[in-house]
């Protein structure tokens, strides 16, 4: 997922170009008081005219306790935004509430259930509440982390090695997965060490999550690169996947495979290797098992 | 010294017989920082002269001081590769009563042999010579003050002209040999305190682009390149020095290695880009028509196997020696595209001259492979279009179209397209294309150009291609 700023229309007119799975075009943090009105307008027509092809499109609004909030939910559901990411979020309520505003609009333009909404916990109340969040509405798609709000909040700094993170990390991936939903990594700013961020993107899928926001196009080939599966696991995956299907078609439960039993965890894992190849371009859809 | 040439720029001027509706000459390889077309232009018109053609294998933004020559009749035509800045602007808005003509560095070469640019006295900056005129581009003295490496361009001019004046700011003990220019066609040389601002003249350390639209547009030319059926040991190849270009040689370079794959040469302007795949042992010799960094200016004075040419041994059509002719892949930019392939480098979007053919029409057309690297828009301006505002390299010698939009491949290349495809590149129809960047930015107005020829663009064989008109 990669960061756009909402007032920017050079940047917002091509981003698609570099290939990210989706784009945030962001009227919070990046957008100051004076142009808040002036980047809505410039996001809402970029939604209505810009082809943005396949591509996932997101905007991440001012909190609904700002006088911008509900303009923006307005201004972005009419424009037919895929989903909308709330900031800074604390409670189950405050989705409720975002969810509430989201329907109103759908209503107004006969477009109901379309808009689906991503939370960014920012804060320790909000891991806390992970679990709550991500279940408070059946348009929650995933849950994300927000870094540097989140470690200003537990009175530390952010470091290369990401100790300070863990916990919330971790907390996200669990909530997610229990509420059945996708997570996200926060951002990686220094555009000139991309080596720490190749790292922090191994570490972060080792976690479990399955994207990483990004700030620059210069990051996708390194997310891409390492949320990519070899030729090796396509290979292992489908072997996998074929000695299960020969095993169901004779009836016997319980297989092995090169001497490894593979159970159902296997068999599942297995599956998302070749759903995530898929994604990525690896291997057609037709030719996948 | 016994038999010196050492003159004052008057009195070389004066043993030159030069006279009023003659045609003078220069270089350009001391680029933004060159000081010799101003210095020689500021003393003719100094003693009096009147009505010179001015044929310089390019002109660029320090060249302003010319519009005043021009106005008062210093100059009245010139012939050049390119112009730029404020001299341009002049041009394009009807400064001069005949028109400017435009030839490739190939065209120029070509036009200088046959006779059809006859040069009466060469003004050729050099970066070190003795008192008799072995002149080069670089200088094993201390002193050194304004290097530029290969002096190609010069090298014609050198050959060819009646008389042939080397201007200097580095005067060596003899014999500066090697030399790029032989004392034996020299008639006079002028010490000047200065010849080139050398911060201008070329860049320091070339930095790796980071503008993401330049990597992406980099990365598919690449992509191009190793999907084609060029890209085997042995193969040549020929870069620009713009983000993309430098860009590409980089990620061919991974591929080189991965692969085992060597070049045999690399032609053209050379960078320290091109410099480092060489010492590294994967391109075997430079060929040096423009050395376009400080990297690539020492690497000419101290490799064999960096090799200086002419203008003539770089690009000429007409010479089928011409290193053009075995050279397999060239990456190119553009101004603008059209749905034929054409391109333009030489006219803006606002009809304004602000370019150069350099190579361009020689490159493509000689190449086996010509790859054009051109973003689809620029801000609010489409480079891909229906037409060219000025035709400058005909879509017959255009190969391949990159974008960041998609691809494109020229229809007579049905097999290179078919293995694009098959190498999983995004290939479109150029007129999809094209229709993308209306789609986005709409049909600009027509540029608002009057009746007055202000331009000719000479193909490279010495026809004519285009005119360019007033705005």
């Amino acid at each position: 997922m990669m960061f756009v700023p909402g007032n920017n229309p050079g940047m917002m007119a091509d981003a698609h170009i570099y290939g990210p799975d989706s784009i945030m075009l962001d009227l919070e943090d990046s957008v100051t008081m004076a142009q808040k009105d002036a980047a809505r307008l410039l996001v809402y027509n970029a939604l209505r005219s810009i082809d943005y092809g396949n591509t996932e499109m997101v905007v991440r609004i001012n909190p609904l306790s700002t006088p911008y909030g509900k303009k923006d939910v307005e201004a972005v559901v009419k424009a037919g935004v895929d989903v909308i990411r709330m900031p800074k979020t604390e409670t189950a309520d405050e989705v409720r509430e975002l969810e509430a505003e989201i329907l109103k609009v759908e209503q107004e333009i006969g477009r109901v259930g379309e808009t689906r909404i991503m939370a960014a916990i920012e804060s320790a109340l909000g891991i806390v509440n992970a679990y709550e969040i991500a279940t408070a509405s059946e348009r929650m798609m995933g849950i994300a982390l927000g870094a540097e709000d989140y470690s200003a909040n537990l009175k530390t700094n952010r470091t290369p090695g990401g100790a300070e993170l863990l916990l919330a990390r971790e907390t996200i991936v669990v909530a997610a997965r229990a509420a059945g939903i996708a997570c996200f990594d926060t951002v990686y700013s220094n555009l000139d060490d991309m080596e720490t961020f190749r790292k922090e993107v191994e570490l972060i899928k080792t976690l479990g999550f399955d994207g990483k926001s990004i700030i620059n196009p210069r990051q996708i080939e390194i997310v891409n690169q390492v949320f990519t599966p070899s030729e090796k696991e396509i290979t292992k995956a489908r072997t996998i996947i074929a000695a299960i299907r020969e095993a169901q078609e004779k009836g016997s439960g319980v297989i092995s495979v090169n001497g490894k039993m593979v159970d159902r965890p296997v068999v599942l894992r297995a599956e998302r290797t070749i759903a995530l190849a898929v994604a990525a371009g690896v291997i057609d859809k037709e030719e996948a098992l | 010294m016994r038999n010196s040439k050492l003159r004052s720029l008057e009195e070389a001027i004066r043993l030159s017989g030069l006279r009023n509706g003659m045609t003078i000459s220069f270089h350009h390889h001391f680029r933004g920082g060159d000081k010799v077309v101003n210095m020689v232009v500021d003393k003719l018109a100094e003693m009096g002269f009147k009505d010179l053609h001015l044929a310089a294998s390019s002109l660029s933004d320090v060249h302003t001081p010319l519009i005043e020559h021009i106005r008062n009749g210093v100059i009245t035509k010139i012939s050049t590769s390119g112009m730029r800045g404020d001299l341009a602007d002049a041009v394009s808005h009807g400064l001069m009563a005949e028109p400017v003509i435009f030839r490739s560095h190939g065209g120029r070469g070509s036009a200088i042999a046959s006779g059809e640019l006859k040069i009466d006295v060469a003004f050729l900056g050099a970066s070190s010579s003795d008192e008799l005129g072995n002149a080069c581009g670089f200088s094993r003295s201390e002193n050194a003050k304004s290097i530029c490496g290969s002096l190609g361009y010069a090298l014609p001019d050198a050959q060819y002209a009646k008389h042939v004046v080397v201007i200097t700011d580095d005067l060596v003990a003899y014999p500066n040999m090697p030399q790029s220019i032989s004392a034996s066609v020299v008639e006079s040389v002028v010490v000047a305190d200065s010849v080139g601002d050398s911060s201008k003249i070329s860049a320091g350390a070339i930095r790796d682009s980071k503008n993401p639209r330049d990597i992406l547009l980099a990365k598919q030319a690449a992509k191009v390149i190793l999907a084609s059926p060029y890209f085997k040991d042995g193969f040549s190849i020929q870069t620009g020095t713009g983000g993309a270009s430098l860009a590409v040689v980089k990620y061919i370079r991974e591929s080189m290695i991965e692969k085992g794959i060597k070049a045999s040469f690399a032609l053209g302007g050379i960078t320290a880009h091109m410099v480092k795949l060489h010492e590294e042992g994967l391109i075997g010799h430079l060929i040096d028509v423009q050395s376009f960094d400080k990297v690539a200016a020492e690497s000419i004075k101290n490799d064999p196997m960096h090799r200086e040419v002419s203008a003539i041994e770089y690009a000429s059509g007409m010479h089928t020696g011409s290193a053009t002719h075995a050279l397999d892949i060239v990456i190119l930019s553009a101004l603008e595209v059209d749905t034929q392939f054409n391109v333009n480098v030489l006219v803006g979007s606002d009809g304004v001259i602000r370019g150069a053919i350099g190579g361009h029409q020689d490159t493509a057309q000689d190449s086996a492979l010509s790859i054009i690297v051109c973003p689809l828009l620029r801000g609010r301006i489409p480079c891909v279009v229906p037409k060219v505002t000025t035709l400058i390299t005909p879509g017959s010698s255009v190969d391949v179209v990159v974008t960041e939009y998609g691809i494109a491949v020229n229809p007579a290349r049905p097999e290179l397209a078919e293995m694009l495809k098959e190498a999983g590149l995004n290939i479109l129809d150029i007129k999809a294309l094209a229709e993308k960047a209306k789609s986005i930015i709409g049909t600009p107005d027509p540029l608002p150009f009057g009746d007055k020829v202000v331009g000719i663009v000479m193909n490279r064989d010495g026809s004519v291609l285009d005119k360019i008109y007033n705005v």
